[in-house]
């Protein structure tokens, strides 16, 4: 059985006056083993954040479940902790401060000592020493995620939920951030669920990527499995002989579901338990 | 080129007061009496009427005990130093020292002050973070808001029949609405995103208020205050006069009463520096508590 499962979960939002209720998602299922990177790549506003939002109890679902290490999870938890796209950073708190408030929250029965070792060192791993008592108004985006990295990180969640955490950082800087996440990844092999819109992202660090079709009653068409070897770097990465096939088929599928998903209907078989994915592995 | 930003706005500070003062002086300053075409007789009524009194060589001069029209700025500081030089006494259960009448009245706005914030605090943040509940009471916040805190003072008296407790509650009613509506706008606006982090960190309800609500909502809880600040520090004032509780407001109706307007002028000169003196100490509290983004 899968570490995290969202077991044929549907979101509608109630419609305007008169009409019906509107369909994000119906009958959505997706597995995350442990320790596995999955990717959710797809249009803007096609439901993949509501998703994110709905594992991580955030925002409730219309019907379905979510499952996590066998149990059922509702609402939201430490075991479920989120990157944001906006970082999400409490601006009246220093550095310190954001990160020792979540460590102190995960770990109640710690003495203060420990605490203060526990965010010195996850401060460390992405590289923020001596900006420990400055706040988020003092940092650049880039170091501002860096935060939201390591305080994610720091309470040690059995999934972490990361919503375009690259989004509104500058290109350069994102390239950065993106390879300092792959080698905390690495060091820790936590189980992480991540929505983007960056194919690029997406196959540096997943392993495997759901293409999303658009909205309304949207749907996971594909999984890409990406075989490329770990420990990937940004530069080994596109040596790789896969990398631009990859990348060939998600954008083209991006570019087929830019209109409203009419173009899978076809290929999907209809039935009630909805349609099965399909696997492509590279 | 940037001489005009290094000039030191004091020194205009000082030029427009010197012009202010020269002005008043010299406007309310009364020419010397002149006995030329006046009697005998009409110059012994005037001096009967207390106008004129017999200075040295015979002459005539205008009475200094009796004024006529605004007083220039020398009576009045000649008023000041007479009421700071008698400060701290106490004459008679009315005539207390200016200090007295300054404690009276900063104590008064205080109390209502404080009882308004807290009272309003608590129930903007209620309203804050109960939408239905929010939009079910505005309407009566609607409506009370605007009533200027005077307004209450009849059915106030009426009901705690006290003029001391009275004036403290008119103080509460012009500073509770602001605050509150504030409030209750400032957590109802927080991001999302606070909220979310405190409940993926499963705060407590109590640490979710005092490290994520309300320091997140303070700039703008800061902001109502300021307000209510300004309009208790602008109720105050009339509701000793009305209620004649002893203050700085009501030192200027009593001086108006004994027609001292040079009286009436330092009290108002007193209420603006305990204003000052209010708002910045105000200032320095709210500076503890907001942040940037």
């Amino acid at each position: 059985m899968s570490f995290l499962i969202a077991d044929h979960v549907s979101k509608f939002f109630p419609g305007h006056a008169g009409g019906g209720d509107v369909c994000i998602f119906k009958d959505l299922t997706l597995k995350v083993d442990k320790g596995e990177f999955v990717t959710v790549i797809g249009h803007s506003g096609c439901g993949k954040s509501t998703l994110l939002n709905i594992i991580a109890g955030l925002e409730t679902l219309s019907e379905g479940g979510v499952i996590l290490n066998g149990r059922e999870v509702s609402g939201p938890g430490l075991d479920r902790m989120v990157v944001f796209q906006n970082f999400a950073l409490m601006p009246w708190m220093t550095v310190f401060e954001n990160i020792a408030l979540a460590v102190r929250s995960a770990y109640p029965d710690w003495e203060q000592a420990q605490v203060v070792a526990h965010v010195h060192k996850y401060i460390g791993l992405v590289g923020l020493k001596g900006a420990e008592d400055k706040r988020p108004i003092a940092l650049s985006g880039g170091m501002k995620q860096r935060v939201g990295l390591a305080r994610a990180f720091s309470i040690e969640p059995k999934v972490l939920l990361l919503d375009e955490p690259f989004a509104q950082i500058d290109a350069l800087t994102r390239g950065v951030i993106q390879e300092e996440l792959v080698q905390m990844w690495n060091a820790t092999r936590n189980t992480v669920f991540m929505v983007t819109h960056d194919v690029d992202e997406a196959i540096l660090l997943s392993d495997r990527i759901m293409l999303m079709t658009n909205g309304p009653s949207s749907r996971i068409a594909e999984i890409v499995e990406v075989t490329i070897p770990r420990p990937r770097s940004r530069d080994s990465v596109i040596e790789h002989p896969h990398y631009y096939k990859i990348r060939n088929h998600v954008i083209h599928f991006l570019v087929r579901h830019a209109s409203h998903g009419a173009a899978v209907e076809e290929s999907a078989p209809g039935g009630s338990s909805g349609p099965v994915p399909l696997v492509v592995r590279f | 080129m940037k001489t005009h930003e290094n000039g030191s706005p004091w020194i205009i500070s000082v030029f427009i007061l010197v012009i202010f003062l020269g002005g008043w002086h010299l406007l309310t300053l009364r020419p010397s009496f002149h006995a030329n075409g006046k009697t005998d007789e009409q110059l012994q009524m005037m001096e009967f009427n207390g106008d004129i009194v017999r200075a040295g060589a015979g002459g005539y001069i205008w009475n200094p005990e009796k004024m006529n029209g605004v007083p220039g700025p020398l009576a009045v500081v000649e008023k000041a130093r007479t009421e700071l030089s008698e400060a701290f006494v106490i004459k008679g259960t009315n005539d207390h020292g200016i200090a007295y009448l300054v404690l009276y009245t900063v104590s008064r706005f205080a109390g209502g002050f404080l009882a308004a914030s807290v009272v309003a605090i608590i129930f903007g943040v209620l309203l804050g973070l109960n939408r239905v509940l929010f939009r079910a009471v505005n309407p009566f916040i609607q409506v009370l808001k605007p009533i200027s805190p005077l307004a209450w003072m009849p059915l106030l008296l009426y009901t705690v029949k006290d003029p001391k407790w009275t004036a403290v509650l008119v103080v509460f009613m012009a500073a509770v609405w602001p605050t509150l509506a504030t409030t209750a706008f400032g957590v109802s606006s927080l991001k999302k995103e606070y909220l979310h982090v405190a409940a993926i960190l499963q705060l407590s309800w109590f640490k979710r208020l005092y490290r994520v609500i309300l320091p997140g909502a303070a700039p703008t809880i800061v902001n109502g205050l300021r307000i209510a600040f300004g309009s208790a520090l602008v109720a105050v004032v009339p509701a000793e006069m009305l209620l004649g509780e002893l203050g700085v407001g009501y030192l200027s109706w009593i001086e108006w009463n004994n027609l001292d307007i040079a009286g009436v002028i330092f009290a108002i000169l007193v209420v603006g520096v305990v204003g000052v003196i209010l708002d910045s100490g105000f200032n320095k509290l709210a500076s503890l508590v907001t942040y940037q983004e």
